[in-house]
């Protein structure tokens, strides 16, 4: 795959940057052309690429069959949890159906000591950090906010008010390089995420104090119905120049070529020389959320352009090329794969409600007068539905 | 140091100093916070003294400031952020509302946030716009955050080492019109509870309620009462989240009277949450609606007006007058 087969497919939504009729005398500037990093093309032949290979050279059949199961397994987890909204299990799922080789790419080039900061997108880096996938269903069931613990898997609390995450990721990694430790830190955002100043400020503050931060960007090309053009006017990496650290376009469908970016950047930040942006050049194939409608504003043409870039087709396709891979093992991963399903599917239907009382659990750390008094309150009042039997009518006001 | 008197800004960088020195974890981080020792000169000396990695001079850029501080509590780090001016924390807001104030909740508990924001509010100095407000209400209705403000040296030396201490977010708003106030300090004396109110002045007839700036103003409005044969009692509230209301409340039942002072704008200010909730808890014993002094529904004037604008003492008595004549 080329950069123009990128640009091609993106072709019917960009007609109104070039009829503007003021394009001659306010000339757009003039980016000088992406280079996308690609190691493997969406037939599943593999590029030679003289910076990246060497990022890659440890790569044996068995890890590539690792990196296929992570990716197809994820893919079954999303499906099941769009399923599990659509009976009414969950109130919502975010989909990361297309990004799969972004996210696993950039999870598995991960150490265990790195530290992640997702978005609520990042099912996939979650599953090669070995958090539970049925812990990230509590949250879009409602039964929580969230709730795992950070610290068990270096992996954050999926953030949701976008971009916020980029500067707790740059803080955590200057507190790294306080500490003089041998890790790094990456932070996930999209390119709806790139317009926000959080994100600029995040690249403010991980140049100035050479923080050991990896600014993974996943650029789905849409953030929920704006295409990138009204997010941005030059290719996204491009953008780290101006803030003093290298940008690299990775192609995002490229599991592969994720591994190697991003494991090239990680050591970049972990030999001290600061942070670096990835711009994971992907597609978002499925609605924003389960609440979003995108035959609204996208072509479907555009989405049968990325289905032919599939992340998981193509390292099939590099298996069978390779011999890497046989029958039985994409059969056996079929039996996992549905197993899976099932027991995130039960796990969520177990998912018991939580107590009223939660409500008032974890305001503060240290406590709280009126937390603890309005806890009092409300514990009263439930108990006086108790009291009263079944004629809740008769319930009094508490004094 | 044992006793000394010390403006309220030294008491502050003196509690600073004991901080650092004793906590490895802590940090100072803020716009101008390292050579200059910060605009009002509250980190004077420290970064000189414990480098350039514990007392962090930032981009000038508030989100970035407490979206750091946020990564580096998360890291295990007590960071101790400086907003320059009231006025300049609203591009922190979002940080502080989304993010500070909910991590604990959002996370069952399993990780803390013991961030302290100080920033020096309110007016009295003849300031240009956005370097005179009070804007504790608009943190104060954010369930997770906690929020304070010293009005004497003792308290500023103290609160700040109690609130470095904690493990919640607190927003620590120091009165600057206060900084340069004397007041004795020591460092040996045992501090009550952060979240306490405090009888600072014991009266009969009537009850002020106000804290950082407003407590002087107060105290200076029961002297020129008393000398018309008026017994005030003034509270010093020092914390507006949570509210101390049980010394309220007593004080309340004793007086039967009782005006809210505060520079922030009346309206859905914390004077209305004390009005509300002492009706509530002492109605019986109020001779008299609760009273209100504070900001108009108008944006901070011009340093010219502010002398009208800022609650002073005619205006706090003309309040104790209303409440008397009940």
């Amino acid at each position: 795959m080329t950069v123009e087969s990128t640009a091609a497919a993106r072709k019917p939504r960009r007609s109104s940057g070039t009829k503007r009729a003021g394009a001659k005398t306010t000339p757009q500037p003039k980016a000088s052309e992406p280079q996308l990093v690609q190691l493997l093309t969406p037939e599943g032949e593999r590029v030679k690429n003289d910076e990246y290979d060497g990022f890659v050279a440890d790569i044996t059949p068995e890890s590539l069959r690792g990196l296929y199961r992570d990716m197809v397994l994820t893919r079954r987890f999303d499906a099941e949890a769009t399923s599990l909204q659509r009976q009414g299990e969950l109130g919502l799922w975010a989909s990361l159906l297309g990004q799969e080789a972004a996210q696993i790419g950039s999870g598995r080039a991960l150490r265990d000591e790195d530290y992640v900061f997702p978005t609520y997108r990042e099912h996939g880096v979650a599953w090669c950090r070995g958090v539970d996938p049925t812990n990230l269903l509590g949250m879009f069931r409602g039964v929580n906010h969230g709730g795992w613990d950070p610290k068990t898997n270096n992996f954050h609390l999926y953030t949701i008010v976008i971009g916020s995450q980029t500067l707790h990721a740059t803080g955590y990694a200057m507190g790294v390089a306080k500490d003089g430790a041998d890790s790094a830190v990456i932070a996930y955002f999209g390119d709806g995420a790139s317009s926000q100043g959080d994100v600029a400020e995040s690249f403010t503050f991980s140049a100035v104090y050479n923080a050991p931060v990896v600014f993974f960007c996943q650029n789905n090309q849409w953030a929920i119905s704006e295409p990138t053009e009204k997010q941005m006017r030059v290719p996204l990496y491009q953008r780290a120049q101006g803030f003093g650290f290298p940008g690299v376009r990775v192609d995002g469908n490229d599991v592969l070529a994720c591994l190697a970016v991003t494991r090239a950047a990680l050591e970049r930040a972990r030999s001290g020389e600061g942070p670096m942006l990835v711009e994971a050049f992907t597609y978002r194939m499925g609605a924003h959320t389960t609440s979003d409608d995108p035959t609204k504003y996208r072509a479907d043409e555009e989405r049968e352009a990325w289905e032919a870039k599939d992340p998981i087709l193509r390292l099939r396709a590099y298996l069978e090329r390779e011999s890497a891979a046989d029958e039985a093992f994409f059969a056996a991963l079929e039996k996992e794969s549905e197993a899976l399903g099932r027991r995130v599917r039960e796990a969520v239907r177990a998912m018991p409600d939580p107590d009223h009382m939660a409500i008032f659990e974890h305001v503060y750390a240290d406590g709280h007068a009126l937390v603890d008094e309005e806890r009092a309150q409300f514990a009263a009042y439930e108990a006086s539905f108790a009291d009263s039997g079944s004629d809740a009518g008769s319930v009094e006001e508490d004094k | 140091m044992a006793v000394q008197k010390l403006p309220l800004a030294k008491a502050i960088n003196e509690s600073l100093r004991v901080a650092l020195e004793t906590d490895p974890k802590v940090l100072i981080m803020g716009e101008d916070v390292g050579k200059l020792g910060g605009v009002f000169r509250v980190t004077d000396g420290l970064q000189k003294d414990f480098g350039e990695d514990r007392v962090i001079d930032t981009p000038l850029a508030e989100s970035g400031i407490v979206g750091t501080a946020i990564g580096l509590a998360l890291r295990g780090y007590r960071p101790v952020v400086e907003i320059q001016f009231d006025g300049f924390v609203f591009p922190a807001y979002d940080q502080i509302v989304t993010q500070l104030a909910k991590m604990h909740a959002r996370a069952l508990g399993k990780i803390k946030m013991p961030v302290v924001i100080r920033i020096p509010y309110g007016g009295g100095i003849g300031a240009v716009e956005h370097h005179s407000e009070s804007p504790e209400a608009l943190f104060a209705h954010v369930a997770g955050l906690k929020i304070v403000s010293p009005s004497t040296s003792a308290d500023g030396y103290w609160m700040m080492q109690q609130a470095i201490q904690s493990d919640d977010p607190i927003i620590f708003f120091e009165p600057k019109r206060r900084y340069w106030d004397k007041g004795e300090v020591d460092n040996e004396a045992i501090p009550g509870p952060l979240h306490k109110a405090r009888v600072t002045q014991a009266g009969t007839d009537v009850t002020l309620a106000a804290y950082g700036p407003m407590v002087k103003v107060c105290l200076e409005a029961a002297a020129a009462a008393a000398e018309e044969g008026r017994s005030v009692e003034v509270l010093d509230l020092r914390s507006m989240s949570p509210i101390d209301f049980d010394t309220i409340q007593t004080s309340v039942e004793k007086t039967r009277r009782l005006v809210v002072v505060h520079e922030a704008p009346v309206f859905y200010g914390s004077g209305a949450e004390i009005a509300a909730r002492i009706t509530e808890r002492s109605f019986y014993h109020l001779e008299a609606p609760v009273l209100r002094v504070g900001g108009f529904h108008a944006p901070y004037p011009p340093a010219r007006l502010e002398e009208e604008y800022l609650p002073g003492l005619d205006r706090v008595l003309d309040a104790v007058d209303r409440s008397l004549a009940y």
